[in-house]
């Protein structure tokens, strides 16, 4: 920059948040190794989350404020990816389905509502089997976004919780926010509808308190960067990559448990990306190499929340 | 605008005075943890918006929190068990807001030096005094909560001005004398340091910190995998090393505790720690320990040495 600059307004060089613990409200400073250690059921090592983004692209996409990562970028009608993503729903899920049954996993569903309205075949089968179903939003293309209308986002949470609830007779106590997008008032309109812990947040690999304007939300530990979307749309990745990342981290949480207390691997997944043909090996391959660890606890996103949540009264 | 920033002539690596670290190691070996503190929603930079999109950027934020919150404590582990003293590129406001990493850190006697205040105000569009006032109370911070006069600089978010290094160098003299501000690890041009021209005419020297070897870089740029970047790391070590023989070489690994302490990358980094640290004519240091060496023993001859190649008559 020029040296005749007359320089950035002075509030740059001021600092009003610069003092103890966070910039925000939010949550608290803490450093997970300092903590109390957490106790798992039956003496477990590492709790295993398998969350399964189960989504629904619109063709007509409106792309507010942003395109969705995975969502629509040709001219309309852009048949290509909207089929591609239904491909997972129709037929890549049933590939998971029949993993998790072999490998012993106990799966948890983050559906959009509105392919639970679409799919009712498919939401009968989730229900028969009674895993826990937690809500992904509306669809991918209903986002939560800074400056939105806290009316209209009000209303859109009611609408996704309330029809979820109904389709799949669950209470529906978990969020994950379409493409973990969020205003600043997200996590108060999801208290205000009675959910208990979301899942945006990737600051932490254990739950933690996260405040609101009225009680305190539960922020479960899913990570991003080891996601099939992120490890392999993202970065490029081979699947046999990312199955070595998982395996990686797997095995890391299972040593670092053995000193620190409990750990959780959360694994967030996609039907339509890795229940490929070429692909639905490397899943395999994954859980198999994880159940097999001594010391593994497969168990919904609720189980976990809730085992930790005994640990830590509010 | 200047077509070279006038740092430095044209050094080739041909020919050069040999140098050897103490006990007669071949390379310097150091890590630089970046530990740096993002605001959720800072004030807005003309030139650069910290965050992709209004806040909260709830991806953005919550990943580097996570380098504080649980990445920190997994690589302190980790160079510990190697024997390694960290060399820390510290947004300074970091001292106030989680202390308990600072002290962490002055327990293993680990180098602090400045990079700025928070990573999410940069110096594009400031005045030479609103710089000089920000590295000023940068390394009045260090020196407050660590008692260590600054020796090094990064500037935050690798944002510079035309004045950068002479603003710190200067600014270190008026608080420190010479003990302060005489290295940079701004500059990517070379495998050994380098005496940078300065217009005070301080002995200050850049000291090779890898952009390539950065694991934001090798993850977030480049997005390798972590058993590459593992691998990457000992391959520049093994040719470094080589070459060191010759004439001493300098490696040094930026990390930054979102990327490499995740759990997916932590076993390749350690596996090209333990490999590098397990031969034995590795000095395994400090930026500063570093720069200092090089002033001491081979400012001079370095010097006299870019003088006579600055023509083209190579012998």
């Amino acid at each position: 920059m020029s040296k005749n600059s007359k320089g950035l307004p002075d509030d740059y060089l001021h600092y009003p948040h610069r003092s103890y613990g966070m910039d925000h409200d939010r949550y608290s400073w803490s450093m997970l190794q300092n903590r109390q250690p957490v106790k798992w059921p039956n003496g477990a090592s590492l709790a295993i989350w398998v969350n399964v983004a189960v989504q629904y692209f619109p063709l007509d996409q409106q792309g507010i404020p942003f395109k969705v990562p995975g969502g629509m970028t040709m001219p309309y009608p852009d048949l290509r990816h909207y089929s591609l993503r239904d491909y997972g729903n129709r037929v890549g899920i049933f590939r998971f389905l029949e993993a998790f049954d072999k490998y012993g996993i106990t799966p948890t569903f983050a559906l959009n509502t509105r392919l639970a309205q679409r799919t009712p075949y498919l939401m009968d089968i989730l229900k028969e089997r009674g895993n826990e179903i937690l809500c992904h939003g509306y669809h991918m293309d209903a986002l939560h976004y800074s400056g939105q209308d806290i009316v209209v986002e009000d209303a859109l949470v009611e609408r996704a919780l309330n029809e979820l609830r109904e389709l799949s007779g669950q209470a529906v106590t978990g969020w994950l926010s379409p493409a973990r997008n969020e205003s600043e008032n997200t996590p108060d309109i999801l208290v205000k509808h009675n959910i208990d812990y979301f899942c945006d947040w990737v600051n932490d690999d254990m739950p933690y308190h996260y405040n609101t304007d009225s009680k305190s939300l539960i922020a479960m530990p899913l990570s991003n960067e080891l996601e099939d979307r992120f490890v392999i749309i993202n970065n490029q990745h081979s699947e046999r990559s990312w199955g070595e990342q998982v395996c990686d981290a797997c095995d890391f949480l299972l040593e670092e448990a053995k000193t620190q207390g409990g750990r959780i691997l959360g694994i967030n997944i996609h039907p339509w990306l890795l229940g490929q043909p070429h692909r639905i090996k490397y899943l395999e391959d994954t859980l198999a190499h994880i159940m097999d660890k001594p010391g593994v606890w497969s168990a919904s996103a609720s189980e976990i929340m809730q085992s930790w949540d005994q640990q830590h009264p509010r | 605008m200047r077509e070279d920033p006038e740092f430095y002539d044209y050094w080739p690596y041909h020919n050069r005075p040999k140098i050897t670290w103490p006990n007669g190691a071949r390379v310097a070996f150091w890590v630089a943890p970046n530990i740096e503190y993002y605001e959720l929603n800072p004030p807005s930079n003309p030139y650069r918006q910290a965050w992709p999109q209004a806040s909260p950027a709830v991806a953005g934020y919550s990943i580097r929190d996570y380098g504080n919150r649980v990445g920190h404590s997994r690589q302190m582990d980790l160079l510990d068990k190697y024997g390694i003293r960290g060399s820390i590129s510290l947004s300074t406001a970091l001292c106030d807001h989680h202390p308990e990493i600072i002290a962490a850190c002055r327990e293993r006697d680990w180098e602090f030096f400045s990079h700025g205040i928070y990573n999410t105000r940069y110096t594009y569009g400031m005045s030479g005094e609103q710089e000089r006032s920000m590295i000023r109370d940068s390394m009045l911070s260090i020196h407050k909560h660590t008692g260590q006069k600054c020796a090094g600089y990064l500037a935050p978010a690798l944002s510079h001005s035309e004045q950068t290094l002479d603003l710190f160098a200067e600014v270190g003299t008026e608080l420190f004398g010479d003990q302060a501000a005489f290295y940079t690890c701004d500059l990517f041009h070379d495998d050994q340091p380098t005496p940078i021209k300065l217009r005070s005419e301080k002995k200050f020297v850049s000291v090779p910190y890898s952009l390539e070897m950065n694991d934001t870089i090798a993850f977030a740029v480049n997005k390798i995998e972590p058993r590459r970047y593992g691998e990457q790391l000992k391959r520049n070590f093994d040719r470094l090393y080589q070459e060191g023989a010759q004439s001493g070489t300098i490696m040094c690994i930026p990390t930054h505790n979102y990327q490499v302490s995740c759990p997916h990358r932590l076993k390749a980094f350690e596996e090209a720690l333990e490999y590098i640290t397990g031969h034995s004519d590795v000095w395994v240091t400090t930026g500063k320990e570093i720069a200092s060496y090089f002033i001491d023993n081979y400012y001079e001859t370095v010097l006299a040495d870019i003088s006579a190649k600055k023509g083209n008559n190579h012998e």
